[in-house]
């Protein structure tokens, strides 16, 4: 059982090894040489590579490496090989008060290129690639209908305090009752509000529930959303008198938000981002079409609730 | 009878006490894990006592001893049938996560069919369920015939076949329920995992006890590798599954490890799954079933051995490749690095070896589709250990990493190397297990290799162009020095890709159903009225185990 039977394979001219499993034998060819050179070589390319790089772990942290290369290094030879040359821009982005931005076309250029890369990383993810919104959900950026403003300087503001952020004073915030929920309104009563804004907004005729609505609206919305429905910035409440809805602007999306509005809320930015990336942010969101010229420029924290 | 009495016993106590685990269990899907269980051991019950011989009992006669003199076949054709119906079900579960990555909407709606559920269902089902079931299969046939020796313990080799399909079934119905450790590739939960554990020292046992009474002097290779796929997975699973459950009664637990350290060890696990599951155990199969189908002896006994060692030796320690560039100290991912490029040729032996053996019967290409699929396989072996090294270099990984390029690789190791050369196992085996004169078709064999190869090459092909892709977007600066896209830009882009890959998948898995329907056929006794291909003869008095020799 035990002894070799070697003979010479006839199509190879090799040698068998001699043994013999299931009718399986074994060819005696030695390595092929190639393979036998290019596994010594990757041995000695590896013997170098871990001379040359961090690799042998010791007792309390590992070898250097000769060539003194580190990830963390690396990378932060990089960032900083960037930042330098970035940094002409980036100074005279920060040095400049966003309004006057527009004034100087070619800063407004580089600051909306940079905002746009900003946006595509941080607000993206709500607000769509193109700054288009999600519908029933995230407002769109690209026309002129703004819940807060849509001048430069008032951008930067709502970007940088964020909205309805309960942990900040200084965020944007306002609150829109639930009316249906809380029993302010009975559902007639809120039938008769939506005929009135599906009114005013040119959705719908006149009728009698759209005149009683007009009563209602004017004791529990006008106040923030306007006698005629205009909006009010103050507060973040929109226009209801246009085709463009946040949450929707049929009968029952409408009832849905008088019912129980969903008061949406954005992050704020401010010391997540540094002060000049949140100011081409700005510029972007300006730039996607619907920037509004600033009104007189204020100086910042002007007002007595700190909004300009 | 007493025997009888005492197993049909314990099955019903095994059930109850299943039952009681479900009662108290502190949440659902522990719950309908131990009723799955409990059912699992009322079918053991129903086996024991419906299949039980009553009339030898009555007769008082002691069970016979097996026949010494065939091997031990059964569980074969029951591991060949498993094998082709979880690779059905994992294919299509494949193709279905690939067409919800292009169409999202296929997600359904339902968690239990969202893309995260489904994707553990899927790899578990083809590398475990798929792989494990082919490697078992091959593994009692391969090491039965090499050591002319019967299985040994035949009731554990049993146990072995029918626990693995238990734990199959409590991991996929785990994915779906959303039990799941995080751990990828070590999904199952902690108890999943110690019944695992049970099933896979039975399977060391019985493959260890059948090379102790082998009939040759020496181990075939075939072997060697079988046992450091056993041995090393082994050791895998306990580490990587070290966890402490947050109740007995319930489906979760805590990792030992955390942070880096459990990310590392993870990836050792990982990498070594792949090195020892999807090639050691791979390669073993490839040692007998090449040379068989071929008739050609193998090309070289002493590369047999350098390739064997130095892969077993290099594999562990190459895991770190895949935590490049994140918190992993640079050493560890240094040394994951040089070991995974030496690597590359260590796993070419594998390839070389396989290759060659076909020295003196290269005209079998042409004329065997059995030998065609080997050598299908042996390429894409040969392709993707190239890859392989290649990407875990820092430099191409900074740009390979987290893209679909590592998807391409993947798959056209899996569905190129460990699915082509199972086929051509499982087209082997089938007409030698069930005694047919051959298969169905062999023109069906080979209809079931175009399908697989163009399916794979439209795969891996447009994974690559979406690597590449993806890795060039995610790093395009401008001028100004800023990101160019943003991510979700990167996603939409890769809607063509995804198209393609899901009709690369769609055809592998046509050539899949192929397979299926012919050795459907074939064990049918059918046999497909064909022009004749190259068929490699078989020998039924040389398969069996050598006659144990009276001592004189």
């Amino acid at each position: 059982m035990a002894d070799l039977k070697q003979r010479i394979d006839e199509a190879t001219g090799t040698s068998t090894v001699g043994h013999e499993w299931d009718g399986i034998e074994e060819l005696d060819t030695p390595m092929p040489r190639w393979w036998l050179w290019t596994l010594y070589a990757t041995i000695v390319w590896g013997l170098a590579y871990v001379v040359l790089y961090p690799a042998w772990p010791m007792v309390d942290s590992a070898t250097k490496g000769v060539l003194g290369w580190s990830s963390r290094g690396d990378l932060a030879k990089e960032m900083a090989a960037d930042a330098k040359r970035r940094a002409p821009t980036v100074n005279a982005i920060a040095a400049t008060a966003i309004t006057d931005l527009p004034a100087k076309p070619e800063l407004m250029q580089a600051a909306v290129q940079g905002g746009g890369a900003a946006f595509r990383v941080h607000c993206v993810q709500c607000h769509g690639a193109g700054g288009a919104g999600v519908k029933n959900l995230y407002p769109s950026l690209t026309d002129d209908d703004w819940l807060w403003g849509g001048d430069l300087a008032t951008i930067e503001y709502t970007v940088t305090h964020g909205i309805r952020n309960p942990d900040h004073k200084a965020t944007r915030t306002s609150l829109m009752p639930a009316f249906g929920r809380d029993g302010i309104l009975d559902a007639a009563q809120i039938g008769d509000v939506v005929s009135f804004v599906r009114t005013i907004s040119r959705q719908e005729k006149a009728s009698a529930s759209s005149a009683r609505g007009a009563a209602l609206f004017a004791d529990n919305c006008a106040v923030c959303h306007g006698a005629g429905g205009e909006g009010g910035r103050q507060v973040g409440a929109p226009k209801l008198t246009d085709a463009i809805w946040l949450y929707g602007g049929d009968r029952d999306s409408l009832t849905a938000t008088i019912t129980q509005p969903r008061n949406g809320v954005m992050p704020r930015w401010g010391g997540r981002l540094d002060p000049v990336t949140i100011k081409m942010l700005s510029a972007y969101v300006y730039s996607l079409g619907g920037g509004e010229k600033g009104l007189a420029p204020v100086a910042e924290g002007a007002g007595a609730d700190g909004q300009p | 009878m007493d025997t009888l009495v005492a197993k049909a016993g314990g099955w019903l106590g095994l059930a109850f006490l299943a039952l009681v685990m479900a009662a108290m269990a502190v949440d659902a899907p522990f719950a309908v894990h131990m009723i799955i269980v409990a059912f699992a051991c009322l079918l053991m019950l129903w086996a024991t006592v419906s299949r039980a011989d009553y009339e030898a009992i009555a007769r008082g006669l002691l069970k016979m001893p097996a026949d010494e003199g065939v091997y031990d076949d059964d569980p074969i054709r029951w591991g060949v049938i498993a094998t082709l119906f979880w690779g059905l079900a994992g294919m299509a579960a494949g193709l279905f996560i690939a067409l919800q990555l292009a169409f999202p909407a296929l997600n359904l709606g339902f968690e239990y069919t969202t893309f995260g559920r489904l994707r553990p269902l899927h790899t578990s089902a083809v590398i475990f369920a798929f792989g494990g079931n082919a490697l078992i299969a091959t593994s009692y046939y391969v090491v039965q015939r090499t050591c002319r020796a019967r299985l040994a313990f035949p009731t554990l080799a049993r146990f072995v076949f029918w626990g693995y399909q238990l734990f199959i079934v409590l991991a996929a119905t785990g994915y779906l329920m959303g039990v799941t450790e995080a751990k990828e590739y070590a999904e199952p939960e902690w108890y999943v995992d110690l019944w695992l554990t049970i099933v896979w020292v039975a399977y060391l046992i019985v493959f260890l006890g059948t090379i102790v009474k082998r009939r040759e002097p020496h181990i075939y290779v075939a072997n060697w590798f079988y046992l450091s796929f056993i041995i090393t997975i082994a050791m895998l699973h306990l580490v990587n599954n070290l966890s402490m459950p947050a109740s007995l009664f319930g489906s979760k637990s805590y990792a030992a490890f955390a942070g880096v350290q459990d990310a590392l060890t993870q990836w050792w696990y990982g990498h070594n799954a792949v090195g020892f599951f999807l090639t050691a155990g791979f390669l073993a199969m490839m040692y007998y079933f090449v040379p068989k189908q071929a008739e050609r002896p193998v090309y070289s006994y002493r590369l047999s051995i350098i390739h064997f060692w130095s892969l077993i030796f290099l594999y562990i320690w190459a895991g770190p490749h895949h935590l490049h560039y994140t918190a992993l100290p640079d050493w560890a991912q240094t040394l994951g690095m040089v070991f995974s490029v030496i690597l590359w040729m260590p796993s070419w032996g594998g390839m070389i070896n396989g290759l060659m053996t076909l020295n003196g019967a290269w005209d079998k290409i042409r004329t065997d589709p059995i030998i065609r699929m080997m050598v299908m396989a042996l390429a894409f072996y040969g392709m993707s250990t190239f890859e392989g090294p290649m990407m875990s270099i820092k430099w191409v990984n900074s740009m390979s990493h987290y893209t679909d390029w590592t998807i391409g690789h993947v798959h056209s190791g899996a569905l190129g190397w460990n699915g082509m050369i199972t086929f051509a196992c499982v087209y082997y085996l089938v007409p030698r297990l069930w005694g047919r004169p051959r298969l169905y078709s062999l023109r069906m064999v080979n209809w079931h290799f175009w399908l697989a190869t163009v399916g794979i090459v439209f795969y891996a092909a447009s994974m690559w162009v979406a690597g590449i892709m993806q890795g060039l977007m995610w790093r395009e600066y401008g001028a100004d020095g800023y990101l160019v896209y943003s991510f979700a830009e990167s996603v939409s882009a890769m809607h063509p890709m995804y198209l393609i890959r899901a009709a690369g998948g769609a055809m592998y898995l046509a050539g899949f159903l192929i397979m299926v329907f012919n050795v459907w056929a074939t064990l049918g006794g059918r046999v497909r009225t064909e022009k004749p291909m190259t068929e490699t003869p078989y020998n039924a008095a040389a398969d069996r185990p050598l006659a144990p020799v009276p001592a004189e």
